[in-house]
């Protein structure tokens, strides 16, 4: 059970379920439309990861309920976030310092 | 001394035990897809200028995008469900719930058509790098998304049975099921744009 | 929920699919001592080639070659294997599946683990994921042979590597389950009154290492999954493009990398080194403070230090990878981060030592065990820094000073805690102690015969011995001079295995003769000696436990005995 535990509550985080549909699917449009514009890779790279950012933000705060979660998951979320980060960082290192002779 | 903490919240962290443990779960998960978008990276960088844009045009964004709003939608659906148990509406779970699974279907069964689609142009894992991970990450995501289904299956009809024992119970594991599907709807929500769109 | 203790559970749910932690627990410590006897035997064999090159294995030479001598591919698989058996099969699931399972619990005053079906998945998990390492040596093809660190292209290619991938994917399936319910449990089940800062040291030991495993090994699952396709489906994550094998072009599309495969697979493989060496740390800290009967210096510091050392084991993996033709400002990042590391692990180190300043010290078989950590696990982290150091690790990185480096740490380090726990909590499991003569003759020899195998280990590697060298060296002429200390090493190695006699003697016998003990035969602190010897089945204690005390209350000026257990409440 997480917060909102009467009828009320729930019939107002129906109303919230629905907008955030509608939401996401207004964006997957937008996301699919941009990717026609003509943008350079670094540019569209950071477009397409934005759109899915605001999209992932709100599955994960209003289906998932993270927006009113105990401080102690968003806690846990934001530590796996950082290595996720540093995991991404990898290629980052391979390709742009390399040992070069001279 | 039954285990505490299973259905009522623990005071301090305001958690049930499954709860926790399912985040926990899903914070593995961010590493695992991490690390294969790790790998996405490397290789696109590691690839010519330009190859793994080129490559990717012969996926089916139409298709893809089809496939974003069904997960989308079953998304809603599960987190609707859900909303059902808490209002004792249980027929209506029974509905939502149903309809999740008809919308993971779908999906796969696209996705099938997708697959045999490259297959039938000879593109395979082997071709190139690009549909090497491409093919692993939809791969593992399709997965993920039958592991799901089985578990949904089993909670909307041989095991709903709980909602007559114990209710709160057995809504607290649809809460905890919904959680694990919303996080696959969320790698979607990654995997489609980078590597369809990108 | 499951049975109460009233009625009678079938041999099955007894003993094979138990949800009881204790069972669970068991279960892991004797499957995980079973996996170190094997890996150790491997390591005989190895050592045998290594001291006589040019002989036959004898008496069961036949198995590894024409006239009993030990093919250079056997020796290889041999090695990858001993790795893997000791790291995956052995070291971890005795300190983390067995001595978390079954302490974890009992110190925090829970009746069992947060997730009692989940707890028995993931030991059967492990179990059939061993099955599946063991059962490449007899696959057509032979054992894994690329080293258990698996780097491509050699990996890709190589036999006996597939059955290791699967075996693998089980084997980090069963510690994820693993790591969710210690985690779980650590935070939702503490008994009331035990706050964070009551915890023993090993708890806290136990719940970072849980949280080292949760996030570090799912990138290896997906690297593991990679190398399972280009060995399957043709991919080529790993492999470059142009590879010439035995004189042919590889036959694949190309363009993928080795790099990839160390990055991800060391991003695991780091902090895995801290999930082997912090259960050992927490209960060297444990049988410390019950043999000095004093309390632990700086508890605050070692719970900052343990929670610091885990973070920062996540970055500072490539110092793996110092000789990839990284460039300096990469090389210096994880130079920095690999000496800032060392500081907690110096500090965890000193706390321990400092601990003894002052102290009464009973010089019992787990003390003996847990003092002898101390120097051990100092040289071992000493001879660290010479490798975390990007300019020398050109010159020692693969050679035998690294081997002797992180056996140092493992072997007299974690392995000798974890016998210190073993002699430590029997009398908890069994009801009975084990006898302190067997424990003797299994520490002393044990001690000399570790230090007589790895500190030459430091000279071959500063000669310039390379590692994974089936004859030892003997075909380089920098080795010429430091090559006798092979026999003496392996000489050593062999005596060290029948050091352990008494120790194997030790638990069978002591589980029929040795002296009965209630409650609480350490006269010690924590929660589980409150419960009975053995505890109850599925619930523990007799009534949930109280806490009202920090964790290590010995020795407190004015009080008529030398220890407070934390449920002792406070008076006024």
């Amino acid at each position: 059970m997480s917060s909102g535990n009467d009828t009320a509550d729930i019939q107002s985080h129906i109303k919230v379920y629905i907008t955030v549909f509608a939401a996401l699917a207004a964006l997957t449009i937008v996301t699919v439309a941009a990717s026609y514009l003509d943008l350079s890779t670094g540019e569209a790279v950071f477009l397409a990861l934005a759109i899915a950012s605001i999209k992932g933000s709100l599955v994960a705060s209003y289906f998932m309920h993270l927006i009113s979660e105990r401080a102690l998951i968003t806690w846990i979320l934001m530590l796996t976030a950082g290595f996720f980060f540093v995991l991404m960082f990898i290629p980052m290192i391979s390709f742009i310092d390399q040992a070069r002779t001279g | 001394m039954d285990i505490p903490y299973t259905v009522e919240e623990r005071p301090d962290t305001g958690l049930f035990n499954a709860k926790l443990g399912v985040w926990l779960f899903l914070a593995s998960e961010v590493m695992l897809f991490g690390g294969l978008f790790s790998a996405y990276v490397f290789l696109r960088f590691g690839a010519p200028e330009g190859a793994f844009h080129e490559w990717g045009k012969e996926l089916n964004i139409p298709l893809a995008t089809l496939n974003t709003m069904i997960l989308i939608s079953s998304s809603v659906t599960m987190v609707m469900s859900w909303a059902s148990l808490k209002l004792n509406q249980f027929k209506k779970y029974k509905l939502y719930m149903g309809l999740t699974l008809l919308c993971a279907l779908a999906f796969l069964v696209i996705k099938y058509l997708e697959y045999t689609a490259k297959f039938s142009h000879h593109i395979y894992p082997s071709t190139n790098t690009f549909y090497a991970i491409y093919f692993t990450l939809t791969g593992l995501h399709g997965l993920h998304i039958i592991g799901g289904m089985i578990v949904l299956f089993y909670f909307w009809i041989p095991g709903n049975k709980m909602w007559d024992s114990k209710p709160e119970q057995f809504t607290n594991r649809i809460e905890i099921a919904g959680l694990y599907w919303h996080f696959v709807d969320l790698v979607w929500i990654f995997l489609f744009p980078i590597l369809y769109l990108l | 929920m499951d049975a109460h203790s009233h009625h009678e559970e079938s041999f099955i749910r007894k003993y094979i699919w138990s949800t009881d932690h204790k069972t669970i627990g068991l279960q892991y410590g004797i499957t995980a001592l079973v996996f170190l006897f094997v890996g150790f035997s491997l390591m005989m064999i190895m050592r045998w080639q290594l001291a006589y090159p040019e002989s036959s294995i004898p008496l069961i030479g036949s198995i590894f070659g024409e006239d009993g001598m030990l093919l250079p591919e056997i020796y290889n698989s041999l090695g990858a294997m001993h790795g893997t058996i000791m790291i995956f099969l052995g070291v971890v699931p005795l300190a983390v599946g067995a001595f978390g399972n079954y302490f974890v619990p009992l110190q925090i005053g829970a009746p069992d683990m947060a997730f009692p079906k989940l707890n028995a998945a993931s030991y059967w998990s492990y179990f059939v994921g061993g099955v599946i390492m063991m059962s490449s040596f007899f696959s057509a093809d032979g054992a894994a042979r690329s080293g258990w660190t698996s780097y491509p292209p050699l990996a890709d290619i190589e036999v006996g590597q597939t059955i290791w991938l699967i075996g693998m994917v089980f084997l980090i399936t069963s510690s994820l389950l693993g790591s969710i319910n210690i985690i779980t449990t650590i935070i939702q089940l503490r008994a009331p009154g035990l706050t964070w800062m009551r915890m023993p040291f090993f708890v806290w030991a136990q719940f970072v290492t849980s949280f080292l495993l949760v996030l570090a090994f799912p990138p290896l699952e997906a690297a593991a999954v990679l190398q399972l396709m280009d060995r399957v489906a043709g991919t080529s994550f790993f492999l470059p493009s142009g590879l010439v094998v035995s004189g042919e072009l590889l036959d694949v599309s190309g363009g993928g990398s080795p790099l990839l495969w160390q990055h991800l697979f060391w991003f695991l493989a780091h902090p895995e080194v801290y999930v082997l060496i912090l259960p050992a740390m927490g209960i060297v800290a444990e049988v410390i403070a019950n043999n000095t009967r004093k309390p632990l210096w700086g508890y605050n510091s070692l719970v900052f230090a343990a929670v610091f050392l885990g973070f920062m084991s996540f970055i500072v993996w490539a110092h793996h990878m110092f000789l990839t033709g990284m460039g300096t400002a990469m090389s210096a990042f994880f130079q920095i981060t690999t000496m800032i590391i060392s500081i907690p692990s110096v500090i965890i180190l000193s706390a321990l030592f400092i601990s003894l300043w002052g102290a009464s010290i009973r010089f019992n078989t787990p003390m003996l065990f847990a003092l002898s950590f101390l120097p051990m696990f100092g040289i071992g982290g000493l001879t660290g820094l010479p490798l975390g150091i990007a300019a020398s690790d050109i010159f020692l990185h693969d050679t035998y000073y690294v081997i002797g480096h992180f056996h140092y740490v493992v072997a007299p380090g974690t392995i000798f805690g974890l016998f210190a726990g073993i002699y430590y909590w029997y009398p908890k499991i069994t009801g009975r102690k084990m006898s302190e003569l067997l424990g003797k003759l299994h520490f002393w020899p044990s001690l000399i015969f570790m230090n007589g195998i790895f500190m030459p280990m430091f000279i071959q590697g500063l000669a310039g011995v390379s590692r994974r060298l089936w004859d030892g060296g003997l075909e380089y002429a920098h080795a010429s001079g430091v090559l006798h200390w092979n026999e003496f090493m392996s000489i050593s190695a062999w005596l060290l295995g029948l050091a352990q006699l008494p120790f194997i003697v030790n638990v069978f016998y002591s589980l029929k003769r040795g002296e009965k003990v209630d409650k609480n035969p350490w006269d010690a602190t924590t929660l589980e000696w409150t419960a009975p010897s053995p505890p109850l089945p599925h619930v523990n204690f007799e009534k949930i436990p109280e806490v009202h005390r920090v964790a290590y209350e010995y020795s407190v000026p004015g009080r008529k005995r030398d220890f407070t257990p934390q449920t002792e409440p406070k008076k006024g």
